[in-house]
């Protein structure tokens, strides 16, 4: 036997054995476990504030850890940042490139991020001396387009990219520390742990990866999807992972016991999910899909409690506050809204 | 998605590259299929623990007062 023919068979009974052990553990589901849980009732939010001032589609926001700040990235080629209660515009930052698909918000608050079709994360400091917001680092070595991007600390950001990887780089030298390969299609979205331990990977190879930061190894690979996975989140105790896809689902997954445990899907949802965000308790999910809706879920039941409707386009991106007391929902049609 | 074109390679080169691909492959889920599982039953009784116990405190599933909502604009009282 070639040496080619025995790796494929190591391969296929490796996968058998991940798939044995899963249902080896699988002594209940997520459905039965929680058949004695009521469903939350109806929740009804209203449109507090909308955020006007965008002349052009929002691909991405992101809230600043203070739950007041948030920044939105739009394909009119400015970064804003956001006094959500206010409405004002704390900055209007011109990009280099209109054609962004990724924000971030540092959890200092002092830098934010962006990137997309020109492939580089760019790092602007919105602290600097003279009260003016400049690019402080160019991050170039991905040879796909930018996706997403979420700041470790004002010295580490992870990347997501078109090329298939993600990048934890050092900001101070502009350089890649680890380059976390193994998804076989585009990268579309990433969300890292509570502890800052772990981060999570979408992609169009329709799995969703586990890395270790630091060892820089994918842990765990999660199926299952039937199409690109655009969304991805954690549970907010870190022991779960959410993702949204095209196939129209969101799906949970458990880390610990490593697979599925539940899907949140209906017959009426034919469109594809586009950005998801838990509540803080992580009890409702909500999720943003392409016809114009944000679906919000009772995450223990799979069961649809509320609707947001109000934009008038596809919801690109959607975000909770760190202190769980506002949604904001970015769309195409330029606007932002905060929920509550 | 994009299709990138790759410089032509000799056969060598191109089995080399699978082979040395396929190992990875093997290595990788070597890694996953090693990892400790725990139950279902106990992973989704944490979860519904987490929920419940954070439940009074998550806002969006409680819903807020007015008073407290800083978002909500207070509306003046006028006095006839």
């Amino acid at each position: 036997m070639g040496e080619m023919e025995q790796l494929r068979k190591e391969a296929d009974s490796l996968k058998d054995q991940i798939t044995a052990a899963r249902k080896a553990v699988q002594d209940t589901t997520l459905q039965e476990a929680a058949a004695g849980v009521t469903v939350v009732g109806r929740v009804q939010m209203k449109t507090r504030k909308t955020l006007r001032g965008h002349l052009a589609k929002i691909y991405a926001m992101h809230w600043g850890t203070d739950s007041t700040l948030c920044v939105s990235a739009s394909q009119d080629g400015k970064l804003i940042v956001w006094d959500s209660i206010t409405t004002n515009k704390v900055n209007a930052i011109p990009l280099k490139s209109s054609w962004v698909m990724t924000c971030a918000y540092a959890p200092s608050g002092n830098l934010v991020a962006c990137g997309g079709l020109d492939n580089m994360c760019s790092i602007y400091n919105l602290k600097g001396k003279d009260g003016n917001v400049k690019v402080m680092r160019e991050l170039a070595a991905h040879t796909g387009y930018l996706s997403c991007c979420r700041f470790l600390s004002d010295s580490e950001i992870i990347t997501s990219s078109g090329d298939c990887t993600c990048v934890l780089w050092d900001i101070e030298t502009g350089t890649q520390k680890t380059v976390f390969a193994g998804h076989q299609g585009d990268c579309m979205s990433l969300a890292v742990s509570p502890d800052f331990k772990f981060f999570i990977s979408g992609a169009c190879d329709f799995t969703a990866k586990l890395w270790d930061i630091r060892e820089g190894q994918c842990r765990q690979t999660f199926g299952g999807h039937e199409s690109d996975i655009n969304a991805i989140g954690f549970f907010p105790n870190g022991n779960a992972v959410i993702t949204g896809s095209d196939d129209a689902t969101c799906k949970l997954y458990d880390l610990r016991a490593d697979q599925e445990l539940i899907t949140y899907q209906d017959s009426s949802i034919m469109c594809g999910v586009t950005s998801l965000a838990p509540s803080l308790s992580g009890r409702l999910l909500l999720a943003g899909y392409d016809d114009f809706n944000v679906n919000i879920w009772d995450a223990l039941k799979a069961e649809r409690v509320g609707v947001l409707a109000g934009h008038d386009n596809r919801v690109s991106c959607i975000g909770v506050s760190s202190d769980g007391m506002a949604c904001c929902t970015g769309s195409w049609d330029s606007f932002l809204k905060i929920w509550n | 998605m994009n299709c990138v074109a790759l410089p032509r390679m000799s056969s060598k080169t191109h089995s080399s590259n699978n082979i040395a691909h396929a190992r990875r492959t093997v290595q990788q889920l070597k890694i996953e299929a090693s990892i400790e599982r725990i139950k279902v039953s106990k992973a989704s009784a944490d979860l519904m623990n987490y929920c419940s116990e954070h439940a009074r405190n998550d806002p969006l599933l409680m819903g807020i007062p007015t008073s407290d909502n800083p978002f909500k604009d207070k509306k003046p009282c006028t006095i006839l």
